[in-house]
């Protein structure tokens, strides 16, 4: 039905970027600006992008509470230590964090639990509305966030000010999302990574050999969650702040464009089109063409969706999909239409499928 | 392709039913009639005891003030057939073509748009009274004719059924059958729908007049006054709307053809209808139903960036109660949901403490409850 294809990246190529990554904030040309506004940006939206990638991925279910959950664990940890607004319970930052990535979870486990249940589209639907509730539970609730949200949030030691040196909260960033990256790589590659695959292709088999299908999905949701809740926390460290309207459905749907853009297939694709996304949110504005009010420097929105309605019209599998097919073309003309293209052959436990790539 | 999935997603449903009778039966020894029915399953009986408790709940406040109770009723049951309207258009194209379409509620609120930009250009110079039109304190002096309203509401409603037919042909026809495909294509368009609509008609809270003949409002037994838009011409509009659409799927030849094309789609195809004229059709009235809710809701609520997304959410949940596809379902839902939503709003004070802040937890709990019983709804059918 959809074109999965969650073969690995090879681990060199994966390497190269994390050194790179890395060595951003030591490059000259690199701003401040530059690595505070888009690079960490991108980071963390990949995280959350990447929880909804998984899901879509492994699990084959489109999820669109992935912003619910990290809105959820946002507000706890803002609403848990030091802050302007909210119920401010000036506890340990540290304490903070390990809380709200429970709620999160725990919130995602309910979620699981119900929409598990459902599949495809209805999932899509049932899980947009558990978002838009989130949002508006926390738009209503003046105790908790209210509209102006919590504001001046209190951040762990280590990260100083950001908004002075954002370096600290760059790496730790860098550092959480390459952790994702592998433990949700590392997590495809075990039984219970296997089963849920299972699960995605054949739900009806998968029953009849004696799996329980609803528990698979709601346990893969609910580690989705944790993802999603440590992109929550880390959207606060980043913006110091949180609102309502920054979790609303606008921002649900974002997310899940980022997913599109860089493909709903493989993990990469959350970073890569968060990149994609944050490089067209912050330059596009100097060469967008102005068509009366249709089109210009102030409609973003619009350029965002027809950029996101072409990929879904041209590419289902987005810019990684694009990637693949294009070098995957290359390869069989270069091998003389021998070699099998790569997005046949689905992540198993066996075999390196990068070994085609190296060399 | 398609067939495999439906005949899964059908097999899903009879298993999760035989896994929970399964479950109320490991522990007790021998209980066939629970088995058999599992009609009383834990599960069903919380539920009716819940809804008892509801019910007796909302008893004990009519009988505290009744005159409050039909005013917060008659509150719910003008927003349950606003919802009513709106998610029949979403549910009947969902049900027809399994097409989610999420800018369902784009075209709502384009269509409140439009009415209100004909009303605005064609009818504000009419000057009422003693031709003292200044109203600069908000109190507007503009008489406004029926036609003043009923006009834009046509053409409105046919513009955004125009509109909806278009974005079949033009986006969803070719990718028939990949519902997600369907679904972010219709988001990306509500994205840019959002937008534009945005630079067009600005941030600001607008509504549509409805005609200065008509009374502000009607009294209510109890003392109490009530809108008149509210209260007689939108429930009156749901009815009307619900009374053609069950005429028209029950009675004539063309529902006969929907009807047989939400059960099996190929085979109304196989026997010479051209289904494509049926879809687009489904799709005409789907829209043109978001766009009459549009300006149903434009003027009994009002327009502004933001309302795309709450009646979409709106649609959803009622579809979601009701069961995708179902009429009926979408009458059933928008009733549960309009009527929470309205006491909750009002009801949820205990002693000294207020949360009604907390009234969106109920609408929650409330599609929870439904899910947590039926996975597809109240009147879903596995697809």
């Amino acid at each position: 039905m959809t074109p999965v294809s969650t073969g690995r990246a090879s681990w060199i190529a994966v390497a190269v970027v994390v050194v790179v990554a890395a060595l951003m904030p030591v490059t000259p040309f690199i701003t401040e600006y530059f690595l505070s506004q888009i690079l960490t940006q991108t980071l963390w939206l990949g995280i959350a992008a990447a929880s909804l990638i998984f899901l879509s991925a492994y699990g084959g279910m489109v999820s669109l509470a992935q912003v619910g959950i990290y809105g959820i664990a946002g507000m706890a940890y803002a609403n848990l230590v030091l802050a302007d607004g909210g119920s401010a319970a000036a506890w340990n930052p540290w304490l903070a964090l390990v809380a709200a990535i429970l709620i999160g979870t725990a919130a995602g486990l309910g979620f699981g639990l119900i929409a598990a249940r459902s599949e495809g589209i209805y999932f899509l639907m049932i899980t947009l509305a558990f978002s838009v509730l989130v949002f508006y539970f926390f738009s209503q609730v003046t105790q908790l966030a209210g509209f102006g949200g919590v504001n001046s949030v209190e951040l762990p030691g280590f990260l100083g000010n950001p908004g002075q040196d954002p370096v600290p909260l760059y790496y730790t960033t860098l550092v959480a999302a390459v952790l994702v990256f592998l433990a949700l790589r590392g997590i495809s590659r075990t039984a219970f990574g296997l089963t849920l695959q299972g699960v995605r292709d054949e739900p009806a088999r998968m029953r009849a050999l004696g799996f329980d299908v609803t528990r698979h999905r709601m346990l893969a949701f609910g580690l989705a969650a944790v993802i999603a809740a440590i992109a929550g926390v880390l959207s606060v460290w980043y913006n110091r702040r949180i609102t309502p309207g920054s979790i609303n459905l606008a921002q649900t749907i974002d997310i899940l464009i980022i997913a599109v853009i860089g493909g709903l297939y493989r993990l990469e694709g959350a970073w890569v089109g968060a990149l994609a996304y944050m490089l067209i949110d912050n330059y596009s504005r100097d060469w967008t063409p102005s068509i009366g009010n249709v089109l210009g420097p102030e409609r973003f929105n619009t350029l965002i969706g027809i950029v996101f309605l072409i990929i879904v019209l041209a590419s289902p599998g987005g810019l990684v999909g694009l990637w693949e097919s294009a070098t995957g073309r290359l390869r069989r003309r270069r091998q003389g239409g021998g070699g099998t293209p790569r997005s046949t052959s689905t992540a198993g436990p066996e075999g390196d499928p990068a070994a085609g790539t190296v060399k | 392709m398609s067939e495999t999935v439906d005949s899964s997603s059908g097999g899903e449903v009879r298993d999760t039913g035989d896994a929970s009778a399964r479950v109320t039966t490991t522990g007790v020894i021998a209980a066939p009639e629970v088995a058999s029915g599992s009609r009383w399953s834990p599960k069903r009986i919380a539920l009716v005891l819940l809804v008892a408790a509801v019910v007796v709940f909302l008893a004990a406040k009519a009988a505290d003030d009744l005159g409050r109770f039909l005013v917060v009723t008659l509150n719910g049951l003008s927003l349950a057939a606003l919802f009513f309207v709106v998610a029949s258009g979403f549910t009947l194209i969902f049900g027809l073509m399994r097409v989610v379409n999420m800018a369902h509620g784009s075209l709502y609120l384009l269509g409140g748009y439009l009415a209100l930009q004909m009303q605005e250009s064609w009818y504000q110079p009419e000057e009422g009274g003693g031709g003292l039109g200044l109203s600069l304190g908000g109190t507007d002096d503009t008489v406004y004719s029926l036609a003043a309203w009923v006009l834009p509401l046509i053409v409105a409603t046919v513009i955004i059924g125009v509109i909806g037919v278009l974005l079949q042909q033009v986006f969803l026809r070719w990718n028939q059958g990949q519902d997600l495909r369907q679904a972010l294509i219709t988001i990306a368009i509500s994205v840019i729908f959002a937008d534009q609509m945005l630079a067009e008609f600005g941030g600001i809270s607008k509504d549509i007049k409805p005609p200065t003949a008509w009374p502000d409002s009607i009294s209510l037994p109890g003392g109490s006054g009530f809108g008149f838009f509210r209260g007689v011409v939108v429930i009156g509009a749901a009815l009307a709307i619900g009374l053609g659409l069950w005429l028209l799927i029950k009675r004539t030849r063309y529902g006969k053809i929907v009807r047989a094309g939400v059960d099996d789609r190929d085979m109304v195809s196989a026997l010479g209808i051209n289904v494509q004229l049926v879809f687009a059709g489904a799709f005409f009235i789907g829209a043109m139903l978001a766009g009459f809710g549009g300006v149903l809701g434009g003027t009994m609520l009002s327009l502004q960036p933001g309302e795309d997304t709450s009646f979409l959410l709106n649609s959803l949940i009622v579809v979601i109660i009701g069961g995708m596809g179902s009429l009926g379902g979408a009458a059933i839902g928008a009733l549960a949901l309009g009527l929470v939503d309205a006491y909750a709003d009002v009801y949820l004070v205990f002693g000294g403490t207020d949360l009604t802040n907390y009234s969106i937890l109920v609408t929650f709990a409330l599609l929870v409850g439904v899910l947590a019983v039926r996975p597809l709804g109240l009147f879903g059918r596995p697809a």
